[in-house]
């Protein structure tokens, strides 16, 4: 193990050396920092739409991809779940620690998360979070993986997704929501925009290969 | 120690002259190429500010590479710091040996996502040599595992073989003789047989497709969801990564997954992208490696007019343009990396002593920088390689080569109208026994050979320009004066 060690240091040593020379003419007085301050960014940071417009366009992405999408209004939301729940014929479902259990309707049987094996999640019928932040124009879901998110293997090994996604979660831009996530830059982050896919057979889409096969959206206002 | 090219290929033409004969191939790659443009077209055209990301991936890009050893230790740090090991390898020899140690384990095999890094310093070819057995989990990589094949292109690696060969081939290997040819049916076997693997595999290899600086992070840019499988489940995590993956600060992912997507798989946004940082308790792998491989990308970045060939980020969008691609699949390049960046990035790596036909598979469209999401102007590139493949090959004879002396000799000619004329009466001569019942030139003998191979000529009209305008003036100014 030393001998690797050493080795590993040897060559970083040459490759920073060799990057060295070889960019050294470059950048004589700007530091890193000042220089990528300076990058011109011209593109579009903001969205235009307004909160109903967002929420249309966000529907509209989630539907493009084979997501189910229900709307509801907060007082409602239990209901909805619930009614969701029975039209897919879930008798239970697994939820993160930290779930919200307003979200929670009665009838049902939710399994908190404490550290279930790969073979426990694969067993379990489905499961149900919230979101961190929400992009309209991709239509995307973002997952922080924390209280009422859950670790990443939850919303990866069970079959069935169940989202629930306040409207106050929804920003119509991609450099919107990465604005919004870089306080959180170091968790650990998922970006959901469709069920998975593949078009590696000619090039026909299939969805559907690894993770949930099925996902569900709520929309709470 | 793994060559990026393969001696069997040695010149482009000979490597694409029997594929264009394969029908089916060609087919396929049209198939794939024009879906994939049609798609990209599409999510493109929705993108009011398209240029200005292109703009702004390209800065970032070139920003990166001028300040590449300040980022590479930042990343080391804040990885290293976030309870991840960092690994530095200088070519294929030093990254195999790292990760054949790190992955050794009681079961003996490995899951991996696919990784054209990976591919680039002949990973499993070590591990299995190892004793280590490289699992392929991305549904094009499996295909081509199974089927013992070589990828023809970045992002759809088996875009040469239809719905019937994977069927025979999923049925023989993987003991299914019912299985359907429907494209759903082949996606399902795999998703079963994949399934058991990612449940119980202790160590999963990566690529990755952004090392981010500023967090000491990884960007993971996925369609299947393997690679969630893969980063996720086990406990162990190795993730090789090219010293050009590091990318300056986390906000710039905000202008890298708005071009990468649309350009690879024409989507707003592909279905999962993930994202870590180290170690999470609880959550994922409890081990974390990271290789960081040079492998002669800082001879790339010795050469201040072809180091742009570093800005790539991998999203194909220039083969899936590219009409010389088109026409032959990704397997005439003899090399991981095909198509136009291929033809830019595979001599450079091979240091200029491989692949010196690439920079020459080119008619220089241009449609590849149109399409480029960070602007790399490979035609540009291109015709400096060129120079380059010339320079070397001229190294000794110099002014004796027998190119540099034909170039010697136009040169002479055309500098005199008297020389010209001449050279084009003889020209006039010469010609008329070499023009086909076509009325084209359709071969020409000697060296000139070379290029009536892959073209038809004109001959050299009865009448030169010259002569017939000096006729018209004639004719004129006796108009004029008559």
């Amino acid at each position: 193990m030393a001998d690797h060690q050493m080795n590993t240091e040897m060559a970083r040593a040459e490759i920073l050396s060799r990057v060295r020379s070889a960019t050294r003419v470059q950048h004589p007085a700007q530091s890193a920092d000042e220089a990528w301050q300076a990058i011109p960014r011209s593109y579009r940071y903001s969205g235009q739409l307004d909160i109903d417009g967002r929420i249309a366009l966000f529907e509209d992405r989630l539907h493009d991809y084979g997501a189910r999408v229900y709307t509801t209004k907060t007082f409602e939301l239990t209901q909805t779940v619930a009614d969701v729940l029975t039209k897919r014929g879930k008798r239970g479902m697994v939820v993160p620690s930290g779930i919200d259990p307003a979200w929670l309707p009665a009838g049902f049987s939710f399994h908190i998360d404490d550290a279930l094996s790969n073979s426990d999640l694969d067993a379990c019928n489905g499961v149900l979070t919230g979101c961190t932040v929400a992009i309209a124009t991709t239509g995307t879901l973002v997952l922080c993986h924390g209280a009422g998110e859950g670790r990443r293997a939850l919303t990866l090994i069970p079959d069935y997704h169940l989202c629930i996604v306040e409207h106050s979660a929804v920003v119509e831009t991609v450099p919107e929501a990465m604005h919004f996530l870089e306080a959180r830059n170091k968790e650990p982050m998922t970006l959901i925009s469709g069920p998975s896919a593949t078009a590696d057979i000619e090039m026909t889409r299939i969805q559907g290969v690894h993770g949930p096969r099925v996902l569900d959206v709520v929309l709470v206002r | 120690m793994a060559s990026v090219s393969e001696r069997a290929y040695a010149d482009f033409p000979a490597a694409a002259f029997p594929l264009l004969h394969n029908e089916q191939l060609r087919s396929n790659v049209r198939h794939a190429t024009d879906v994939i443009q049609a798609k990209r077209s599409r999510v493109v055209n929705e993108m009011p500010d398209w240029q200005l990301l292109r703009d702004a991936g390209q800065q970032i890009r070139r920003h990166t590479l001028e300040y590449l050893d300040t980022y590479l230790e930042e990343f080391e740090q804040r990885c290293t710091t976030a309870g991840g090991h960092v690994h530095w390898a200088r070519d294929a020899g030093d990254a195999n040996s790292i990760v054949i140690q790190l992955a050794q384990n009681e079961t003996g095999k490995v899951v991996k996502i696919k990784s054209m890094t990976t591919e680039e310093v002949g990973l499993n070819h070590a591990l299995e040599a190892a004793g280590i057995q490289p699992i392929e989990t991305d549904l094009a990589e499996l295909i081509v595992q199974l089927g013992h094949d070589k990828p023809s292109h970045i992002v759809a690696p088996a875009l040469h073989r239809n719905r019937h060969e994977v069927r025979e081939l999923f049925a023989r290997t993987l003991n299914l003789p019912d299985l359907g040819d429907r494209p759903e049916d082949l996606t399902e076997a795999a998703r079963v047989y994949l399934r058991q693997q990612f449940l119980q595999a202790p160590v999963a290899i990566s690529g990755a497709n952004f090392l981010i600086a500023e967090t000491g992070g990884v960007c993971i840019v996925e369609s299947e969801g393997n690679g969630r499988m893969c980063l996720t489940l086990p406990q162990k995590l190795i993730t090789i990564a090219g010293i050009d993956k590091v990318i300056p600060r986390f906000r710039d992912l905000e202008v890298l997954l708005q071009l990468l997507p649309r350009s690879a798989t024409g989507e707003r946004m592909n279905p999962y992208n993930s994202l870590w940082t180290g170690v999470h308790p609880g959550d994922g792998p409890q081990e974390f490696h990271v290789v960081l491989l040079d492998n002669r990308r800082t001879e790339v970045l010795l050469d201040p007019e072809s180091r742009e060939t570093l800005h790539c980020i991998r999203c194909g969008a220039c083969q899936n343009a590219c009409p010389v691609y088109r026409q032959t699949g990704g397997h005439a390049y003899g090399s991981v990396y095909a198509g136009p960046i291929g033809a830019i990035l595979t001599p450079q790596l091979a240091m200029m002593q491989e692949g010196k036909s690439l920079p020459y598979a080119s008619s220089l469209c241009g449609a590849c920088y149109e399409v480029c999401p960070v602007k790399i102007n490979i035609p540009e590139v291109l015709i400096h390689l060129r120079g380059r493949v010339v320079n070397e090959q001229t190294k000794l004879v110099r002014v004796f080569h027998p190119e540099a002396i034909a170039m010697r000799a136009m040169q002479w000619i055309f500098l005199s109208e008297t020389r010209l004329k001449m050279a084009q009466w003889m020209g006039q001569m010469v010609q008329r026994p070499f023009i086909g019942r076509s009325g084209w030139i359709e071969k020409l003998p000697g060296m000139l050979g070379g290029w009536t191979r892959t073209r038809d000529l004109r001959p050299l009209p009865e009448q030169s320009f010259r002569a017939w305008f000096k006729t018209r003036g004639e004719a004129s100014s006796e108009a004029s004066n008559g």
